[in-house]
């Protein structure tokens, strides 16, 4: 763990990671040997989330059609798509917090819903896109409730939990915040805490729903370095919900795109976001530029005059 | 009990260890304080280069070297002399690391966060709780002085004191110091599980429910002054247990759909409420007049007659409801969170709530059966533990004895206050408990951060 920290991205190697696809791709083995069977991709990953002929829909009205989709180990993925796709209803899917109206979600191999929950809340953590905590709760305090899948009602806070809680705290930069409470934090400083508490949980697979939502500019991208950051430290496979095209390609090594519940495009950002896709996808006239140092695409959405001119 | 309070208290002076062996002592201040302050922090490691394990601040990767630390800046002020190895953590294992505001207490298997204000604070309020016992007994037609009152409660005294104190009195403040407890809890836990401060037995239906049921034995047993022996001093208690218990699964039943956090969960208790509240007028309306006074008495909440036959049954019930509720209260912690993030912590929101909610209304129904309805003590009581404590959810232990301390307090009142008249403590509960209510109503427009 150590070793992993000490070798921090910057600036410039974070963009050769960027097109040369995680260098530290190579998954950690830490599966038991019942588990050999798990599916993997066709480069040799190891899937630990897959989607197989998922159908989801809440009340009887089915929002993700029969989706079948792979996750690999030490991925970044990022699902994007216009509202109402079904992506979030997807992330939810994947940390069990709905059960499928058709087909499965599996968890290495073995379908969610049918795990106990305890059980899956040690292998994947999940930040809901609203979450909510009791007033005047301090930072320390909600990082700590992430060990609560740890913890047993007499043994409430071990040197493991401190350790875990003091790591998630210094890892978002919010351990200076630590006996603020909620409440006096600004939108960035808050997201990050409960960054930090899915973090806390130690699970290997993390699920974000729009972590930076309602964040201005400056503190969408800060969160999203910090995912990166985690994921580069200590391998982690992150699958995050986003609206924001540009950023979701700056940030994730793979591309999910849907729409009307069904993946329409999947795959590296920039061969996933192309002009004719975000017409279809997302009914958006858009430039798609690259940048010259990273190779990431950028949207640029174009206004009907510009359409006319161009 | 072991609670896990989400105090703010360990402000002050915290230890803070940066991981690579230096401790020294800072104060976290509330001052403004930005992420990037992660180097100030530091001092110089005893084996020179040594590279700290701290993982940057976000701001810091963006701008830092790769190669060097910043070298380190002077120790903040206030750090012990010595050396980092002097520090007050000194004998912590290398590797460990503290956590502001979260002290440890470990004891072999058993761990938890050290919070000086959830063990002092239980232990005022149980010193003030014996005051009142102590008043209470001591007070009435035969006066007894306090020092003869603690004599006999600690065993000893003359004989005619201990008469007046075992027999006539004590059982009395027992029963009033046991049913606030048990409300006192009860109400806890509905506030955390509905995630509503205003989430209460009396609100929710639960004690209108037993309310009826009660009255129901008071008045249709007894229409022709039949109802006596056996039947009164049974089926009364168990009536108003069976009533609470059918007003919770109703309330229960209709919300299920949308869950049972949020201000749905009130709306329906509102509504069984009012049902329940005019089939008690129709019950008394229609009642021989006797039987009316008996029941107004009970539903005005009375510890009056209540002698040790009356506490057993309370005793006995909060003999186990409350280790119950202490392992229970490990899942609010978590519960106390949306139901999605509940969830992903791992918490079976189904049962663990139904265990909680099942414990709470069993305590609401036994207190309720053993001395009426005594109102607002469910309300108020575990909001004020929660504002005492700072706590960001109610607090079991403390509120229970909050709980039992002021029905106590206010049977003390009740019983003396006004000359020759001994109201029903309920009526002194509800005068003290409604102005909070409104108070709570008022300022509940925040209730909530994200």
């Amino acid at each position: 763990m150590t070793d992993i920290l000490k070798d921090r991205g910057t600036p410039g190697d974070r963009g050769a990671q960027k097109s040369g696809r995680a260098p530290n791709g190579s998954p950690r083995e830490r599966r038991s040997p019942d588990e050999g069977a798990a599916p993997r991709t066709a480069d040799g990953r190891a899937v630990r989330l897959r989607a197989d002929r998922l159908t989801l829909g809440y009340g009887g009205r089915a929002v993700v059609h029969e989706l079948d989709l792979d996750i690999p180990d030490g991925s970044v993925t990022a699902i994007i798509g216009p509202n109402g796709c079904g992506k979030s209803t997807l992330l939810r899917a994947f940390g069990r917090l709905m059960k499928p109206m058709g087909g499965r979600a599996l968890l290495d191999g073995a379908p969610i819903h049918r795990l106990p929950t305890r059980q899956v809340a040690e292998t994947v953590g999940l930040l809901p896109q609203t979450p909510l905590a009791p007033e005047g709760l301090t930072v320390a305090d909600l990082v700590a409730r992430g060990r609560h899948p740890h913890q047993t009602w007499y043994r409430r806070w071990d040197a493991d939990d401190e350790e875990a809680v003091a790591r998630a705290l210094r890892r978002t930069g919010t351990y200076e915040l630590a006996t603020r409470t909620l409440d006096e934090l600004s939108g960035g400083q808050r997201q990050r805490a409960w960054i930090a508490m899915a973090l806390a949980q130690e699970t290997e697979l993390l699920l974000l729903d729009e972590p930076t939502n309602h964040l201005d500019l400056a503190h969408q991208v800060e969160v999203l370095d910090l995912v990166g950051e985690l994921h580069r430290e200590t391998g982690r496979t992150v699958l995050l919900v986003l609206h924001d095209l540009s950023l979701a390609a700056r940030c994730a090594d793979t591309l999910v795109v849907m729409k009307d519940g069904r993946i329409v495009a999947q795959g590296a950002p920039a061969d996933v976001l192309t002009e004719e896709l975000l017409a279809d996808a997302f009914g958006l006239r858009a430039r798609v530029r690259h940048d010259e140092e990273t190779g990431v695409p950028l949207v640029i959405p174009l206004s009907r005059q510009a359409v006319k001119g161009d | 009990m072991n609670e896990d309070n989400t105090g703010t208290a360990g402000r002050a002076a915290v230890p803070v260890d940066d991981g690579a062996g230096v401790t020294t002592e800072k104060t976290v201040s509330g001052a403004e304080r930005g992420t990037g302050g992660d180097t100030e922090r530091r001092s110089t490691g005893p084996a020179g280069p040594t590279p700290p394990t701290t993982s940057p601040t976000i701001e810091l990767s963006a701008i830092e070297l790769p190669t060097a630390e910043p070298p380190a800046p002077a120790p903040p002020a206030g750090e012990s002399p010595g050396g980092p190895s002097c520090g007050p953590k000194g004998l912590r294992a290398r590797g460990a690391v503290a956590v502001p505001g979260r002290r440890p207490v470990r004891l072999g298997p058993v761990s938890t966060v050290w919070r000086p204000r959830a063990v002092l604070l239980p232990m005022v309020v149980a010193a003030l709780l014996c005051a009142a016992v102590v008043m209470n007994v001591g007070r009435g037609d035969i006066s007894v002085p306090v020092p003869n009152v603690i004599a006999v409660l600690l065993g000893g005294g003359e004989d005619i004191d201990r008469l007046v104190v075992h027999e006539l009195r004590l059982p009395r403040s027992l029963v009033g110091a046991l049913v606030g407890a048990s409300l006192g809890l009860a109400g806890a836990i509905f506030q955390s599980i509905a995630r509503n401060p205003l989430a209460s037995p009396d609100i929710l239906g639960i004690t209108s429910g037993a309310g009826v049921g009660a009255v129901a034995v008071i008045v249709i047993g007894g229409a022709n002054g039949g109802v006596g022996g056996v039947l009164a001093e049974v089926g009364v208690p168990l009536a108003a247990v069976a009533g609470g218990l059918a007003a919770a699964l109703v309330v229960a039943a209709l919300s299920l759909r949308h869950g049972l956090s949020g201000y749905r969960v009130l709306l329906i208790g509102v509504g069984v409420n009012a049902v329940l509240t005019s089939v008690l007028s129709w019950l008394l309306l229609k009642a021989d007049i006797v039987d009316v006074g008996r029941a107004l008495i009970w539903l005005n909440g009375s510890l009056n007659g209540a002698g040790w036959d009356t506490a057993r049954p309370a005793a006995l019930a909060l003999a186990v409801l409350l280790p119950l509720g202490a392992v229970l209260t490990f899942q609010l912690g978590a519960l106390a969170f949306d139901d999605d993030t509940a969830t992903a912590l791992g918490v079976r929101l189904a049962l663990a709530r139904g265990a909680l909610l099942i414990t709470a209304v069993l305590l609401t129904a036994t207190a309720t059966a053993t001395a009426g309805p005594i109102a607002f003590v469910a309300l108020a009581c575990p909001q004020l533990a929660l504002r005492l404590l700072r706590s960001g959810t109610p607090p079991l232990l403390t509120s229970a004895l909050l709980g039992a301390a002021v029905t106590v307090w206010a049977d003390v009142f009740a019983r003396t206050a006004f000359g020759g008249v001994e109201l029903p403590v309920g009526v002194l509960t509800a005068a003290l408990g409604a102005p909070y209510l409104l108070y709570l109503l008022i300022r509940s427009g925040k209730a909530r951060t994200s």
